[in-house]
């Protein structure tokens, strides 16, 4: 925290507890037991970082954790590296994603020991959607590791200390490894069964797809218990407001792995306050998933609404029993 | 072919029967294959593999065949090349993000498993983790390369085995170790 000349650093990691991989809150939070909250940044269009810091400090209140994506979507926005690298300086916990679809090995190697070296505590290993999705959809699909092998190269790098070629690393990335599960697509009897596989290969902590579905998370939730996977890893619900009843249907329609029940999409249109009607739906959604049987955590995704995540996060109660955060404006970084 | 490939995970149970006895016999001829020379029976091997296996499943020739554990759905007809299960994106009725006129390969691997056995120990194979795809080996046998790693030419990484090391501590016998590196070479020369 200080470096011995009088100067804080907000970016210096906590110390390492005994049976802890990383020295990050995230980590700590759920090893003790409470109730986390993670939330996704909305990364911008632009290279001006106080488009990263506005969002990040509306966020910072309410979460543990903050996710940096990965050109989600297969869209081009700020890299997840970059937001990181802004985040981590002023001090913010963040998420890491790293996605497979755009960089090879040799490159996201590189990326871990860069983020680690950064302060980045949390890396999330995810697939990466098709880049058909997206706004380039002429661009080359790399997918060189899948979201499982990425996690086992991750692993090998922090626990037995060399890259995947075999050579040795000087000081290993003390990184928390965290993997995507989305219960709400086919196969849905093998999911639970998928994810054993990614705990299998390092995951420690896992969040979801949006959740809009509750008996089917719930379904998901009984085969992890069945198989004794929520003391293996600590399970983080996706949960976000809808703005409308017409974007509901078309993320249904056009986000990859997005499932919204057509009850769900009703509700919607029949609030004369959609977007009330939106926030309302995602605290009782907290509320509900909040008492499931080893779920750990919210994951917040509230694209272009961030202003409406504390809200959410303080209406639903996850955070009754803990002090209140104040965010303070990092001064000498923007 | 599409229709042919949906016909082999149906058949999966069959299908992997087969390829189990089909392999011991080529592991037990791993002295011939050994007297003609890996190198040039990497060509013929190749070839008949292509076009069996690409009619079978729509064979990539990946070079590192994970059929066995994948419900005998090519994983590498995924358009993400997904080796260790489906991706978040897969429709709700079971067909493919990036390919929507296309069944999930990984929808079709569990379903192929099933019919393996999941609880059999073929079918346990799909837990396995597969690591990252190797892709020195594309478009070659993959059948040559279990024979090899089967008689310890290679392992799994496709490394030759080094000649085992002198105990810390003791002299090294540069002479032992020179014999033993000089039977395996005529070994493989025999």
């Amino acid at each position: 925290m200080n470096d011995g000349h009088g100067h804080f650093d907000p970016s210096a990691p906590l110390p390492l507890l005994p049976g802890h991989s990383s020295g990050g809150r995230l980590e700590r939070v759920l090893r003790l037991g409470r109730f986390a909250v993670t939330a996704e940044l909305n990364p911008p269009d632009s290279s001006d970082p106080r488009d990263v810091y506005e969002r990040a400090l509306v966020l910072s209140e309410v979460c543990d954790a903050i996710n940096a994506t990965d050109a989600s979507g297969a869209n081009c926005h700020m890299s997840s590296v970059g937001i990181c690298s802004l985040l981590t300086r002023a001090g913010y916990a963040v998420i890491m994603q790293i996605s497979c679809r755009d960089r090879n090995r040799i490159a996201i190697q590189g990326d871990v020991l860069g983020a680690a070296a950064m302060g980045v505590q949390n890396i999330l290993c995810l697939t990466g959607d098709g880049v058909q999705a997206g706004d380039q959809p002429a661009a080359k699909p790399v997918f060189d590791f899948d979201s499982t092998s990425l996690l086992e190269c991750i692993r090998t790098m922090r626990d037995k200390g060399h890259f995947l070629s075999g050579r040795k690393l000087t000081t290993p990335p003390r990184v928390f490894l965290g993997a995507a599960a989305n219960p709400f697509a086919p196969p849905y009897e093998y999911r639970a069964v998928h994810i054993a596989k990614k705990i299998a290969a390092g995951a420690q902590f896992i969040q979801t797809q949006y959740c809009f579905d509750v008996p089917l998370l719930r379904k998901f939730m009984d085969k992890v218990r069945e198989q004794g996977l929520h003391e293996k890893a600590f399970f983080l619900i996706g949960v976000g407001p809808l703005p409308s009843a017409k974007t509901a249907r078309w993320m249904k329609n056009n986000v990859p792995g997005v499932h919204i029940p057509e009850a769900i999409i009703e509700r919607m249109e029949k609030a004369k306050d959609q977007r009330a009607e939106g926030k309302q739906l995602a605290i009782d959604l907290i509320q509900e998933i909040k008492e499931i049987e080893g779920v750990s955590g919210v994951h917040v995704m509230a694209y272009r609404q961030e202003e409406f995540v504390n809200e959410i996060i303080q209406a639903s109660g996850v955070m009754r029993n803990r002090q209140q955060r104040r965010a303070v404006e990092p001064a000498a970084t923007t | 072919m599409y229709a042919v490939r949906l016909w082999s995970v149906r058949h999966a149970k069959g299908l992997n029967a087969f390829y189990r006895a089909f392999e011991k016999a080529l592991i037990a001829l791993h002295p011939l294959w050994n007297k003609i020379g890996y190198e040039k029976l990497e060509k013929p091997f190749g070839g008949v593999e292509r076009v069996t296996k690409g009619f079978l499943f729509d064979c990539q020739m990946c070079g590192q065949c994970a059929l066995s554990s994948t419900g005998m759905s090519c994983p590498m007809n995924c358009p993400k090349n997904l080796r260790n299960g489906p991706c978040g994106g897969v429709r709700d009725n079971g067909h493919c993000e990036v390919k929507p006129e296309m069944k999930c390969v990984w929808v079709q691997a569990w379903a192929g498993a099933d019919r393996m056995g999941l609880k059999a120990e073929e079918g346990h194979k799909i837990l396995d983790v597969q690591r990252a795809v190797d892709h020195r080996l594309k478009g070659k046998s993959s059948w040559l390369r279990v024979v090899r790693i089967a008689a310890g030419l290679e392992d799994q990484a496709g490394n030759k085995p080094k000649p085992p090391a002198a105990k810390p501590g003791a002299t090294k016998d540069l002479a032992a170790v020179s014999a033993t590196v000089q039977a395996k070479k005529e070994g493989q020369a025999a």
